[in-house]
C-alpha cells in the first residue's frame, strides 16, 4: 500500500479506488468474482443437498430427514452394488487406457509431421467430439446389432450364415463404443504437451548420439506425460458415470452404476439411496484417479 | 531430427488416416441409412428414399422438441458466454492472486460426472420447491457451457496484443471505451465460436435435459424416447444426419473464427 500515501487525506474511499487502479490482482478479483460466485453457488448448493440427501431415508413418499449411515451400508454392503462398482471402474479404466494408447500417435503425427496441415487436422479431429452424443453412442448399436451393420454386412456377403450374438450387448460393446465417442477427449491435452516440447531438445539429444527410439522414450514421452495424464483424467471420470452408453449398447451384463443411480430417480423412487451411490461413485473415482496421477507423476518423475 | 521424418513418417500418416477413418466410419451410417427404402436398419441396402426426411418434417412433435432446444441452447450460450467474457479477461489479463484454483472452481463441473449433477441439481429443484421446466434445463446447461466458454475465450484473450489496450489508455481513453473500441473488436470472433460452442454443448446435451425436463423435452430427451420404437427409427436417423451436418459446418465455422487473427496483430480493426 505504498502507492496510498501519495493521496494526501484522500479518505478510505479515495485511498481503495487508487489501490484498486493500481492493482492488477484486485481488478482481476472484482472482474471475476461474479461468476465465480454463481458457479460456486450452481455447484456447491446441489453438491451440498445432494450429500445430505445420502444421510437421510425414503419412507414411502416421505423423506425421513434422520441422520443415517443405512444408505451407505447398502450402497457397499449389497453384492450387485459392489459388483457395479467395480465394472464401471473397470470398463471406464479399459477405455481410459484404450483411448490414450491409440490418441497418442495420432496427437504425435499432428505436433511433430501435420506441419502446415495442423489446422485442418485439428479441425477434423474435433468435428465428431462436437456432433451428437446420443446419436454417436447410437450408431454403435446399428453397426453391433443382431441385425446390424456388420451382421447383416457380413452376412450379405456370405462370409456368416446365422446373426453373430455376441457384438452387443456386453462390457465389451460398451469399451468399444466409448472409446469411440470418447476418441477426440484424448487427442487435444496430449497434442497439447507434445506442441509445448522445446525441439531444441530432441536435436540436441540427436547430436549426442541418441537415436529415434532412445529420444523417444528419454525426452518426448517423458515431457509429454502431462497431456497423458490429463487425458486419462478427463476420460476416466466422465465414463465412469456414464449412463447412456450402458443403456443403449450395454444389455443386462453390461449394466453400469449410472444405470442403478438413475432407477432411485425414476421408477422406485428412492433418492437418498440414489444419492448415497453418487457420492459413493464420486468417492470412487476420485480415489482412483488420485492414486493414477501421483502414480504417473512418480513414475514419470523416475524416467526422467 | 528431418532425416528420418520419410520412413516414420509414411507409417505415422497412415495411422492417422486410419484413426480418422475410425472416427467418421461408425458416425456415417447414420446419413447412409437415412437414405435407405427400408425400415429395417441393415445391408444390402434396398434403394434410395428421401421419404424419412418428409417424414421428419411433417413431425409435429419432433419440430417442437427441436425449438426447445433452439431455444434453450440460445438463452444458455448467450448467458454463459456473458459470464465468461470477464473471467477469461480476468484470468488473462491479470496476474490474480489464486487464479489457478479460481480457473479450477470455475471449470468444476468439467470433472463431475453429469449424471451426478443432473441428480444434484434435480434435488436443487425439488428442494427449492421449482417445478421443471425448459428454464431449469437452461440454468443446467449454463452451468456446463460456462467452462467451454471461458476455455475459448481464453485461448483468444491469449492471442493477441496486449499493447494495444495499454496504447489505448495511454492515449487518454477510458477503461470502457477502451474494451468497447479495442477489445472488444478484437474478442468478437472469440465470443462467438464461444456463443456457438456452448450452443452445441447444450444442443447436444442429453444427461441434464433428462433429469431437468418437466412435460417440454428438449431434442435428445425427446430421440431417446423414439429410440425405442423401430417404425420411427429411420426418421431418427433422418434427424441425426441433419443434425451432423449442421453441427459439423458451425464447428467449422467456430474454429475457425477462433484461430483467425490470433497469428498476425490486426491493426487495421483498431
Amino acid at each position: 500500500m505504498t502507492t496510498a500515501d501519495s493521496t494526501t487525506g484522500g479518505g478510505l474511499t479515495a485511498r481503495l479506488a487508487h489501490f484498486y487502479r493500481r492493482s492488477e490482482g484486485a481488478r482481476g478479483l472484482v472482474l471475476l468474482s461474479p461468476t465465480m460466485l454463481i458457479m460456486l453457488a450452481a455447484l456447491a448448493a446441489p453438491m451440498a443437498l445432494l450429500a445430505l440427501y445420502s444421510f437421510w431415508t425414503q419412507d414411502g413418499y416421505v423423506v425421513d430427514k434422520t441422520p443415517t449411515l443405512a444408505q451407505y451400508a447398502t450402497s457397499f454392503g449389497r453384492a450387485t452394488y459392489r459388483e457395479l462398482f467395480y465394472r464401471s471402474v473397470e470398463i471406464s479404466s479399459l477405455v481410459t487406457l484404450i483411448t490414450v494408447l491409440l490418441a497418442y500417435p495420432m496427437a504425435y503425427f499432428v505436433a511433430f509431421r501435420a506441419e502446415k496441415s495442423k489446422f485442418l487436422w485439428l479441425i477434423l479431429l474435433t468435428i465428431p467430439f462436437w456432433t451428437s452424443y446420443l446419436l454417436r453412442v447410437f450408431s454403435w448399436k446399428l453397426i453391433l446389432g443382431y441385425n446390424g451393420v456388420i451382421n447383416s454386412g457380413l452376412m450379405s456377403l456370405g462370409i456368416i450364415h446365422q446373426p453373430l450374438e455376441f457384438l452387443l450387448y456386453n462390457p465389451a460393446a460398451v469399451v468399444v463404443t466409448l472409446a469411440h465417442a470418447w476418441a477426440a477427449f484424448a487427442i487435444l491435452p496430449i497434442y497439447v504437451s507434445l506442441e509445448k516440447i522445446d525441439r531444441s531438445l530432441l536435436d540436441a539429444a540427436a547430436d549426442l548420439g541418441d537415436g529415434p527410439i532412445r529420444r523417444f522414450f528419454r525426452i518426448t514421452l517423458p515431457l509429454s506425460m502431462p497431456g497423458v495424464i490429463g487425458a486419462a483424467v478427463l476420460i476416466f471420470v466422465p465414463t465412469t458415470g456414464d449412463y447412456v452408453t450402458p443403456s443403449l449398447v450395454g444389455g443386462s451384463g453390461g449394466v453400469m452404476i449410472a444405470n442403478v443411480i438413475e432407477v432411485q430417480f425414476d421408477k422406485v423412487g428412492n433418492w437418498p439411496l440414489g444419492a448415497a451411490l453418487a457420492m459413493a461413485s464420486m468417492a470412487a473415482v476420485g480415489i482412483v484417479t488420485l492414486l493414477f496421477v501421483s502414480a504417473m507423476r512418480a513414475a514419470s518423475a523416475r524416467i526422467r | 531430427m528431418r532425416n528420418n521424418a520419410g520412413r516414420g513418417g509414411i507409417g505415422l500418416f497412415a495411422y492417422a488416416i486410419f484413426y480418422l477413418a475410425f472416427l467418421y466410419v461408425p458416425v456415417l451410417f447414420l446419413p447412409l441409412f437415412s437414405f435407405n427404402d427400408s425400415v429395417f436398419i441393415s445391408f444390402p441396402l434396398t434403394g434410395f428414399t428421401t421419404q424419412w426426411y418428409g417424414q421428419m418434417l411433417a413431425d409435429g412433435a419432433m419440430l417442437h422438441a427441436l425449438g426447445n432446444s433452439l431455444q434453450v441452447g440460445a438463452i444458455a450460450s448467450l448467458v454463459s458466454t456473458m459470464l465468461a467474457i470477464p473471467t477469461a479477461k480476468a484470468l488473462t489479463r491479470y496476474r490474480v492472486p489464486g487464479g489457478a484454483t479460481i480457473l479450477g472452481i470455475v471449470n468444476l463441473s468439467l470433472f463431475i460426472p453429469e449424471i451426478v449433477l443432473g441428480i444434484s441439481l434435480l434435488i436443487l429443484l425439488n428442494t427449492a420447491g421449482v417445478p421443471r421446466s425448459l428454464a431449469t434445463i437452461m440454468l443446467g446447461h449454463i452451468v456446463v457451457c460456462v467452462p467451454f466458454a471461458i476455455t475459448v475465450l481464453m485461448s483468444r484473450f491469449d492471442g493477441f496484443d496486449k499493447n494495444l489496450e495499454e496504447a489505448s489508455l495511454d492515449l487518454g481513453e477510458n477503461g470502457w471505451m477502451t474494451f468497447w473500441r479495442v477489445t472488444f473488436p478484437l474478442v468478437l470472433p472469440g465470443i462467438i465460436s464461444s456463443l456457438l460452442l456452448s450452443f452445441m454443448v447444450s444442443f447436444d446435451d442429453f444427461m441434464i435435459a433428462f433429469f431437468l425436463s418437466g412435460t417440454d423435452a428438449t431434442l435428445p430427451v425427446y430421440i431417446w424416447g423414439e429410440l425405442r420404437f423401430p417404425a420411427r427409427l429411420p426418421r431418427v436417423l433422418a434427424l441425426g444426419a441433419t443434425i451432423l451436418v449442421v453441427s459439423g459446418v458451425l464447428i467449422v465455422l467456430a474454429e475457425w473464427l477462433r484461430q483467425s487473427g490470433t497469428e498476425q496483430p490486426q491493426r487495421a480493426e483498431v
